[in-house]
């Protein structure tokens, strides 16, 4: 990986979640979830379709928020602010926690004003810092050098891969301290998806990523930290190192070898 | 799944080729304890077949590594194989070796009689072989480490089969070639008995995750 362990600072971008259950309206999807995510390192929250793993992921930016009969007990921080009090700004809680989805979902814009468009509406104005901010974030998401020469092209006509670097350089332009992704890379050639992970890589020491993936050796690849979730419980999270090499619960062993899930 | 059938195979190539890394042990031992130059020559006759086998659980492990990405306790599983297939087959290249010296034996001193330390020797050579492969079979960590344990007896035994082999030298020089011999093959059986240990340590690793070489009898 592109940063040592000993360069990175974790109390940067620390998520701390103690005690989380999460229903949908009778339905509960989260059962008492407390673990600490280490700050500016990647964590990878793995599991069977079905046991919570993106529900918890939601939780990191109140995305939940805009379901319907849902509601949640316990409590989520990033670096000691909470991020589930009803009095959270949770305009500002977005800004420090940025998202990228299965799907890339760029706006019908030029690949700049995609790009600039989050410092745009957190009052950026001047052209020569938006600028600046577009060429940074591109390339922190490795997608500078195919893009420098057609910024002004509608962000639709690049490939699928290019489009969710796109979003991964979007979320970055605000200047989030944490980057959820959920299943960034699923719907990617393994090329495309190579290079999604090299830029996983590249953040990892400036931004604390958790990424939801279905794909175990992509967890393996990527990440510092793997979460085991079955059924709405942390079954096991550990160094990732130890979850695919020698894990302590057996329903985790289970999983990751193909016995179920 | 097709992953764990696969996995059952190869788990059964592996066993059979120390079924017959086990056999050709014993007629080795048969060999040089009787004398017996023809059961010598089987011997080293039939280590091309535990070569072959050598090569083909390579390679199935090699398959499985690219096709599956196993991990934990798969992953484990196939670099404990890989492992004691190599040991396996050095362990067939010293029997062939006992089988050697067995038929030069035969040939030249069919009744010099050997130091008794060594039936209490190959006793305690076969047991070690055999105890490691059941370890393997039940993933028993415990007889695994009895295993690694029992290896300073059988050093023992050669230590003290070297002594009394060379005051044999020393009363009677005109011997000297067939005793050396016999010394080969105590050294050789130590040797098997080393292999068998490095087994039972991939099997405490495989089972407990945790490598123990180099400390397993602590």
């Amino acid at each position: 990986m592109a940063v040592s362990d000993t360069q990175i600072d974790v109390s940067r971008g620390r998520v701390v979640v103690e005690g989380v259950n999460f229903f949908y309206g009778e339905k509960q999807a989260l059962f008492d979830i407390s673990m600490e995510i280490p700050g500016s390192m990647v964590t990878a929250l793995i599991g069977p379709s079905g046991c919570g793993k993106s529900t918890f992921l939601r939780c990191i930016n109140r995305m939940n928020d805009l379901i319907e009969n849902s509601r949640m007990s316990g409590s989520f921080t990033l670096d000691g602010e909470p991020i589930s009090d009803s009095g959270t700004n949770v305009v500002e809680l977005r800004k420090k926690v940025g998202m990228v989805f299965q799907k890339s979902n760029p706006f019908p814009k030029s690949i700049h004003d995609n790009v600039a468009y989050g410092p745009r509406l957190h009052g950026v104005n001047s052209r020569e810092v938006l600028d600046e901010i577009v060429e940074k974030s591109l390339t922190r998401a490795a997608l500078w050098d195919e893009v420098k020469d057609r910024l002004k092209d509608n962000a639709l006509g690049l490939s699928g891969g290019q489009q969710q670097r796109l979003c991964i350089a979007r979320a970055l332009a605000v200047d989030p301290r944490v980057l959820l992704m959920d299943e960034p890379a699923s719907a990617l050639d393994p090329r495309s998806t190579a290079k999604i992970e090299d830029s996983i890589a590249e953040l990892r020491g400036d931004y604390t990523i958790v990424i939801v993936t279905h794909n175990m050796q992509q967890a393996a690849r990527v990440s510092d930290k793997t979460a085991f979730f079955y059924e709405g419980q942390l079954i096991e999270f550990d160094d990732t190192e130890t979850i695919f090499t020698k894990p302590t619960k057996k329903q985790t062993e289970d999983y990751i070898t193909g016995r179920f899930g | 799944m097709h992953f764990h059938r696969e996995l059952s195979k190869l788990r059964k190539e592996v066993l059979a080729e120390a079924a017959l890394v086990e056999e050709a042990l014993e007629k080795a031992i048969l060999a040089f304890e009787t004398r017996d130059e023809r059961l010598a020559q089987d011997v080293i006759d039939g280590d091309r077949r535990i070569d072959a086998m050598e090569i083909d659980v390579e390679e199935e492990c090699l398959k499985i590594l690219a096709l599956h990405n196993p991990v934990a306790v798969d992953l484990r599983f196939i670099v404990t194989v890989l492992k004691m297939n190599n040991d396996l087959e050095r362990m067939g290249d010293l029997t062939v070796s006992i089988a050697r010296r067995a038929a030069y034996v035969a040939k030249r001193d069919p009744v010099m009689e050997m130091p008794p330390e060594f039936k209490d020797m190959i006793r305690a050579v076969r047991a070690m072989l055999k105890q490691s492969l059941d370890a393997l079979i039940h993933s028993d960590e415990d007889l695994a480490a009895e295993v690694c344990r029992n290896d300073d007896e059988v050093d023992q035994y050669k230590r003290t089969i070297n002594s009394q082999i060379r005051d044999r030298i020393v009363e009677r020089p005109q011997d000297a070639r067939t005793l050396l011999k016999m010394m080969d093959v105590a050294r050789h059986l130590e040797r098997i008995a080393d292999l068998s240990t490095n087994i039972a340590e991939d099997v405490i690793y495989l089972v407990r995750g945790e490598i123990v070489r180099h400390y397993a009898t602590e």
